[in-house]
């Protein structure tokens, strides 16, 4: 920021933890289903009920703290945040106070070739609210979907150390993609399944002391992180340096109208009275549970993207589209595996060769929607397709013409190759038919050549291939071509 | 009427189970007997004819009532433990026709081994006081007389047991209140240890310290319930994974050689001296069995009251936060949001309630939190050490159950003090989160019901019964009040 200040981001993420049942009960989170359908005397808060801890969600967020390398709690408490709202059946929300499970772990990433680790102050558990629907009925009825009521989450809290709009926003998209990979979290932003608010402060360059901060709330989309903050940090640098003050406040971001709103001003915050949930005994995890977590963890997008580079001679931008996603991961690797396996390349090789189809062809078609991803073909079709072009059974072209094909589809490329007789004309006598007729036809070109201008190569290369439908082997087109017109010098 | 309406637990359910009489045939025995009587007391505040005489005639078709510990035997049901599609109030006008969907799990318990709920049992709004006068349908009067508190929080379900209306109650014990009503009704009741009985179902007053305990005529009958109820349920995370053991067999062991605590100091202050001397001669009769009486130290037990009235208030203030009209029962619609929440909360809370509703709010907050609940804590964890310490040289203590015999109605209800100090010799087991018993041991000279309280390390409730038994046996308590 050339204005002489410095811009202070601290982000706290709420991210779903992928888990069939909800935090304290046994009803369903699917996303989607009819209002107040998924709902229990747990989650709606009836008088009497008691909230029962899920295991899966507390070993999901275990998951995710020993990936960020966190230190793990063994004896973790749920508090109760006490504050009245319809969203909360219970008036109080149940989550991780002073003692949460993860606390001091790291983010780690590059931007602009700058390594970057952010501190990670703490992860916790908590529920999710109700989701109030407003302007119901004539307009002035509110109605509560209690669906999302009791939803497990992660609260990701990272410390006050990125220092601009795009290092929020690389943060953020590391730790997406992050937690996509451990599989806890299903990355679908626009179900809200990874919410984010950002706390926003500026200071003159130099100045110790942190400036008032103001929290975002509503920045739940990559698109809008930038905008968001980038508009925050501007009008608190205006305030300041025309010699207001920032008021510690909470501020929406509007994004039809591309500018933060204020919500409510701290000052006249509640008093959470947070206090250890007497109904919860403290959650206990073992030394076992941890080095369980510890070993299960998957190799996540910064290893691979290092392994892309190093072992299979990827560039650092394909190794970095390829990794970044799970399920393309996977697809590459079990693509590029048997690639290797059927056609007796080697596996960098094979590697390279899948990563260009996909980079080029196939990612095009692909569509992610958070952690699912619709490929459109399979690895085994994939490999089998590159794998008619390594025996020079189709050529390249053919391959990408095949492609739209298969998509959707579980045909066999070897079975579709034949059907459409498409199979490379590899057989020199065949090739050396159509060159003479060719060189035939284009007596003046044939001079040309003989002359020494050798560039009219390409045109009866382009001829041969059209004549051939394509189907010529282009090496051996070549070769023939180059034969009978230095034949005839 | 039948004649086995007003007969033991044991009595109706081997009756039952013998086919001697039907579970029908008592039930609307049981139901005519309520109906009948209840008037005078205003015990029950909801009787279920229907749903009762459903269950007995389930229990009568039951192919294993041979094997139903309760077959048959009529119950009534504090008002704050949930029955799906019949009321439950909590004595509170914020419930107003709220019926739950569910059944609370002793609920189950109670059903499934046969049991049928006549209905459900007046309280102090929310379980909160010490004489049942803090109920929005009224005070409960004692059956002893009339003119007197039965006690509280449970004092329908005292009353009720006391006169016969049911052969056995559940209540539910915070701070003393199954104890104190089952002393001033001259019944006995047990409050089993923290985490004994699964709370799902409970209408939570203070959730660390809850427990849902009988209360009957006799310790057997108090010992057989206590053992269908207890268990672990994996639907409340603070209920125990232990065994349970044979409770009822325990009530025929002798006491030989036990060792007996008693409180030094402890009923020098503040006890009526009837109280005085029925510990005196319960004393006695316990160095009689055999028993060895030893003198033991509580030097933080003085504390208990304040302890009690900041951890139990400040988990209140949440626990109750859910009643805002939003949902169920009562609403008062105000100008917006806010509003409406002021008006309902206000409406349909008693005095007693906002009183501690507004006391746990106070101590959580922010800048009190450290100094009120935190230190709390602090001195809970010197009383628990306290009993440790004391447990170390016998195997129950004693101590009266309450200072005096059943007050008047009216008497302190002006004086919340005055009334929180009938629980000083019930709050510190419920602290130490250990199992207490009250059974009666004598009567005041104007014929109103002494309760001893003996309390045992945590899950020795098979001590409890042990030594409870035995002592009734020998101090041949029989009475029973006017009109039983």
């Amino acid at each position: 920021m050339g204005s002489g200040y410095e811009t202070v981001i601290g982000l706290e993420v709420h991210a779903q933890l992928l888990t069939r049942s909800k935090l304290f009960c046994g009803c369903s989170v699917k996303f989607g289903a009819s209002p107040n359908t998924q709902v229990c005397p747990v989650c709606v808060g009836l008088p009497g009920s008691l909230p029962m801890p899920n295991a899966r969600a507390v070993e999901l967020a275990l998951r995710a703290g020993v990936a960020l390398g966190c230190q793990i709690r063994s004896h973790s408490v749920f508090a109760r945040k006490n504050y009245f709202y319809p969203d909360l059946a219970k008036n109080y929300q149940i989550s991780q106070y002073e003692l949460p499970l993860c606390e001091h772990g790291k983010l780690r990433f590059e931007l602009d070739g700058k390594a970057h680790e952010i501190p990670i102050q703490r992860i916790h558990l908590e529920e999710d609210a109700a989701k109030n629907l407003h302007g119901m009925g004539s307009g002035t009825v509110t109605l509560v979907d209690y669906n999302r009521a009791g939803t497990p989450l992660m609260e990701i809290v990272s410390g006050p150390d990125l220092r601009s709009s795009a290092e929020a926003e690389e943060y953020l998209k590391r730790l997406h993609e992050t937690l996509m990979f451990l599989g806890v979290n299903d990355g679908n932003l626009e179900e809200g399944s990874f919410r984010c608010d950002a706390n926003v402060s500026v200071r003159p360059i130099g100045q110790e002391q942190l400036g008032t901060r103001v929290e975002l709330k509503n920045i739940n989309s990559f698109r809008f992180v930038r905008k968001a903050i980038d508009y925050e940090v501007a009008r608190q640098i205006a305030l300041v340096s025309g010699g207001g003050r920032v008021v510690l406040e909470t501020r929406t971001w509007n994004d039809g109208q591309g500018k933060s709103l204020p919500m409510r001003s701290k000052e006249e915050a509640m008093d959470y009275r947070y206090f250890p949930d007497p109904d919860l005994p403290p959650l206990h995890v073992s030394e076992a549970a941890i080095e369980a977590a510890r070993r299960s963890l998957p190799e996540l997008p910064e290893r691979k993207r290092a392994r892309y580079v190093e072992s299979l001679g990827l560039t650092v931008a394909d190794a970095s589209v390829l990794s970044a996603h799970p399920v393309i991961a996977g697809f590459f690797e079990r693509a590029a595996e048997l690639l290797a396996a059927q056609s007796k390349l080697e596996p960098a090789a094979a590697g390279k060769k899948a990563a260009n189809f996909l980079q080029s062809e196939l990612l095009r078609h692909v569509r992610t929607n958070g952690l699912s991803a619709e490929m459109g073909v399979s690895p085994e079709q994939l490999a089998e397709l590159l794998t008619l072009v390594e025996s020079a059974a189709i050529s390249g072209k053919q391959a990408k013409a095949l492609l739209p094909s298969l998509l959707g589809t579980d045909r066999r490329p070897e079975q579709l190759v034949r059907e459409q007789g498409l199979v490379q004309v590899s057989d020199t006598t065949a090739i050396e038919a159509v060159v003479r007729d060719v060189l035939a036809q284009h007596p003046d070109n044939v001079k040309l050549f003989r002359a020494g201008k050798t560039a009219v190569l390409g045109f009866f290369v382009g001829q041969v291939m059209k004549a051939m439908k394509g189907a010529g082997n282009p090496k051996l087109v070549n070769e023939v071509l180059q034969k009978l017109l230095n034949e005839g010098a | 009427m039948h004649e086995l309406v007003t007969a033991s637990v044991t009595e109706i359910a081997q009756a039952v189970r013998d086919g001697k009489v039907s579970a029908v045939e008592i039930t609307r025995a049981a139901l005519a007997r309520a109906d009948a009587k209840n008037a005078s007391l205003n015990a029950f505040l909801h009787v279920d004819h229907e749903g009762a005489l459903a269950q007995a005639a389930r229990v009568d078709a039951s192919p294993n009532r041979t094997g139903l510990p309760l077959a048959g035997v009529p119950f009534g049901l504090k008002d704050n433990l949930c029955t799906r599609g019949v009321p439950t109030t909590c004595a509170s006008k914020i419930l107003q026709g709220y019926a739950p969907p569910y059944d609370a799990h002793v609920v189950e318990q109670l059903r499934a081994a046969g049991a049928v709920v006549l209905g459900k049992l007046n309280l102090d709004e929310f379980a909160m006081g010490s004489s049942t006068e803090n109920s929005a349908f009224g005070a409960v009067r004692n059956p002893w007389d009339t003119s007197r508190a039965p006690g509280g929080s449970s004092g329908g379900s005292a009353a009720a047991v006391a006169l016969g209306l049911s052969a056995a109650a559940l209540g539910s014990d915070t701070g003393g209140s199954v104890r104190q009503p089952a002393s001033f009704c001259g019944v006995t009741a047990i409050k089993p240890s923290y985490g004994r009985v699964s709370r799902y179902g409970l209408i939570a007053f203070a959730s660390s310290l809850d427990q849902v305990g009988p209360i009957a005529r006799n310790v057997r009958d108090a010992a057989r319930v206590l053992g269908v109820i207890a268990g672990r349920d994996s639907r409340d995370p603070t209920s125990a994974d232990r065994p349970v053991p044979n409770y009822e067999a325990e009530c025929e062991r002798d006491v030989k050689g036990m060792r007996v605590g008693v409180v030094r100091g402890i009923t020098d202050e503040g006890c009526a001296p009837a109280v005085q001397q029925a510990m005196a001669r319960a004393r006695e009769q316990l160095a009689a069995l055999g028993c060895e009486i030893v003198e033991v130290d509580m030097p933080h037990q003085k504390y208990a009251l304040s302890v009690y009235y900041i951890v139990a208030t400040a988990e209140a203030s949440s626990n109750l936060a859910r009643f805002d009209g939003m949902r169920y029962g009562l609403r008062v619609n105000g100008d917006d949001l806010r509003d409406t929440y002021g008006k309902t909360r206000d409406a349909g809370f008693g005095l007693e309630v906002k009183r501690r509703i507004m006391l746990g709010t106070y101590v959580l907050s922010a800048g009190y939190y450290d100094a009120f609940y935190l230190k709390a804590q602090k001195v809970q964890t010197l009383i628990r050490r306290d009993y440790a310490q004391a447990f170390e040289r016998c195997d129950v203590v004693m101590t009266p159950t309450a200072p005096t015999g059943a007050f008047k109605l009216g008497e302190k209800i002006d004086d919340p003090l005055q009334m929180y100090l009938q629980d000083v010799f019930t709050l510190p087991p419920s602290l130490a989160g250990i199992p207490a018993v009250s059974v009666p041991c004598g009567l005041t000279p104007e014929r109103l019901p002494i309760g001893l309280q003996l309390a045992a390390p945590g899950f020795e409730e098979a001590r409890l019964v042990r030594i409870a038994a035995a002592f009734e046996r020998a101090s041949g308590w029989a009475e029973r009040p006017p009109g039983f």
